[in-house]
């Protein structure tokens, strides 16, 4: 099991570096001169020049990205042009925030996607299916700024049970940290509850047409135990994968609903930033929301081979 | 017509194509259908669907709601919401399509490329792909648009790089399945070039999984137009845009809440349209997923 860590770590290095190369040169393309930037017109070229070599802008480019990269690796992403904090003190006050989020809102999803899912495989091409189905789609073609909006118009403006916007600390009141974070939670939660949906009906009813299935029925076994007992347990694999890459995707992709929501989270600093034109931060949520994206994916892999023994000798 | 489809048939005889039956036979991939050439009307058509120009201000509808005078109500600036839906049709759609069809040409030659040479040259592209794929779609999007800059352009190419990747795992692995087939090394054996194998042989035979792909990532792709706009990132203001409509809307829930439902509907039933065609084509095309 160390073993099999450990190469599933080490494999993904190169695709990490390759991220890395991505993300410095992203803001490499951008036109025109990063020290005028934050300058400003009036700027004195000596000031200018003085400002690039501080930046260390006058030295190669390979040189810059070898020692963005040395600084990165040690979670230094140097300091943010607008405030001149440190880029990994901004993110780490900041994940928390969208971690917490997203957990919630995967749980969410979990409760949503589970029975529909199941139901949905089970009954296959008969009504209930059709609708489930329809709705998974719906779930998932709701663009979440829209879903976010209608659930503010409905529970804080109609009804106004809770707060439109807002957020409080969970350790400071966790009562309202959690029904702050409620309706951005179920925002996030459906959507991935419909793409949840999808990826268990077709792994389940895959799964029932399998042979060992059609003989744990022969067998005289109740539907319900050869759905639990046997054709969930294999279905769940591919489930793990698309639940992993939604809990990656949402870490990184909440942006816009903490947006609406005013939550200050991880992706509304990368919205800020790029307003402010803010690179080293741009850089350094880019690059962190990928090493999240792929500490899920490992994580997802680590659960397989836990689960599944044949996954180890491969 | 359905009901014969509900008992699955041993091989059809000559009638249409089977898969093309079952996508008819899809009563949901039918609606997708439907709403698309709704959709594709209003955009298409827009100066005469549309009563009003888009950017015609009536200072005293300011807010106005649903009604005779305009149909979806009016918004802050007292503008037609009717018809600036409509001609923000000609935006979506338009983002949508342009920018997939450079994600499947660019997307697909390199996952050609890599499954067809192999080797090294598969390696290194492959590996470029996947770091693409684990940067967040909305989050490089994002970074992408905002450093190319606020403009349709600019968003159609941010949305195109994000979606290439997707296209050339796919064809790369489609290739790869492909290429050990008998048929395949049948042609070879009969002396096919690269270019006649792969125009002549590879691609009809992988085009299926691109097509199906194509639609959802037509649909991604609006939704992501839509995001990049409703930040302020995308096609700037008077356009009329179903994001930057939405997010104008913020501001007035509470007394004019339809400012944000149509435009909200419109990135919905737009989406829901390509999602519900694409659903329909995997399943009318991929029997592996079809139950006996």
């Amino acid at each position: 099991m160390v073993v099999f860590a450990l190469r599933r770590l080490l494999s993904s290095i190169p695709t990490l570096l390759i991220v890395t190369v991505i993300v410095f040169a992203l803001v490499k393309l951008l036109p025109g001169d990063p020290a005028r930037l934050i300058l400003g017109q009036e700027a004195t070229p000596q000031a200018l020049a003085e400002l690039r070599r501080s930046l260390g802008l006058d030295r190669s480019l390979l040189q810059q990205y070898l020692s963005w990269l040395a600084g990165a690796v040690r979670l230094d992403f140097g300091t943010s042009l607008t405030d001149n904090s440190s880029v990994s003190k901004l993110i780490a006050q900041k994940l928390p925030v969208t971690l917490e989020l997203s957990l919630f809102a995967m749980l969410i999803s979990l409760l949503i996607s589970l029975p529909a899912g199941i139901l949905s495989a089970v009954r296959r091409n008969t009504w209930v299916d059709r609708v489930l189905t329809l709705l998974a789609l719906s779930g998932i073609s709701l663009p979440n700024f829209f879903l976010g909006i209608l659930l503010i118009y409905l529970f804080s403006i109609r009804l106004a049970w809770i707060p439109a916007s807002g957020y409080t600390s969970l350790l400071e009141n966790p009562g309202r940290n959690l029904l702050l974070l409620l309706l951005p939670a179920v925002t996030l939660g459906i959507g991935s509850a419909a793409v949840l949906t999808r990826y268990l009906r077709s792994s389940l009813s895959e799964t029932l047409n399998q042979d060992y299935v059609r003989t744990a029925h022969a067998k005289g076994l109740m539907a319900r135990q050869v759905i639990s007992k046997h054709a969930l347990k294999n279905a769940l694999i591919p489930f793990l994968t698309a639940f992993g890459l939604q809990l990656g995707g949402l870490l990184g992709g909440a942006v816009i609903t903490e947006q609406i929501f005013s939550i200050p989270g991880f992706g509304r600093l990368l919205v800020d930033a790029v307003f402010t034109r803010d690179l080293p931060v741009i850089q350094g949520v880019v690059l962190v929301s990928a090493v999240a994206v792929f500490l899920v994916s490992f994580l997802v892999d680590l659960s397989y081979a836990a689960v599944d023994p044949r996954i180890r000798y491969h | 017509m359905t009901t014969t489809l509900s008992k699955t048939r041993p091989p059809a005889k000559r009638r249409l194509p089977a898969p093309l039956r079952r996508f008819l036979g899809n009563r949901l991939a039918v609606i997708g259908i439907f709403v698309l050439i709704v959709f594709a009307g209003a955009a298409l058509l827009a100066p005469w669907v549309a009563p009003f120009d888009p950017a015609q201000i009536f200072f005293s509808d300011l807010r106005a709601a649903p009604g005779a005078a305009h149909l979806f109500g009016a918004d802050e600036l007292g503008r037609d919401i009717f018809s600036r839906v409509v001609y923000g049709a000609r935006v979506s759609l338009s983002a949508g399509l342009i920018s997939v069809s450079l994600a499947l040409v660019f997307g697909g030659s390199i996952g050609l490329v890599a499954g067809y040479v192999g080797g090294w040259v598969d390696d290194v592209l492959m590996r470029v792909v996947d770091a693409l794929l684990a940067l967040p779609f909305l989050v490089l999007a994002i970074a992408l648009a905002a450093i190319l800059g606020p403009s349709l352009q600019n968003t159609m190419i941010a949305i195109a790089i994000v979606t290439a990747p997707a296209f050339a795992r796919i064809t790369r692995g489609e290739v790869l399945s492909q290429r050990e087939r008998d048929y395949v090394q049948a042609a070879q054996a009969l002396g096919a070039g690269d270019g006649r194998l792969i125009t002549r042989h590879l691609l009809p035979n992988i085009s299926g999984a691109l097509i199906v792909q194509t639609s959802l990532a037509i649909a991604n792709a609006i939704l992501a137009e839509a995001s990049l706009s409703f930040l302020g990132l995308g096609i700037q203001p008077p356009a009329p845009s179903w994001g930057s409509m939405l997010n104008a809307a913020r501001g007035y829930l509470t007394d004019a809440p339809w400012m944000a439902l149509f435009p909200g509907l419109a990135i919905f039933l737009a989406v829901l349209a390509f999602n519900l065609i694409g659903d329909g084509l995997r399943e009318a095309l991929d029997p592996r997923g079809r139950v006996g």
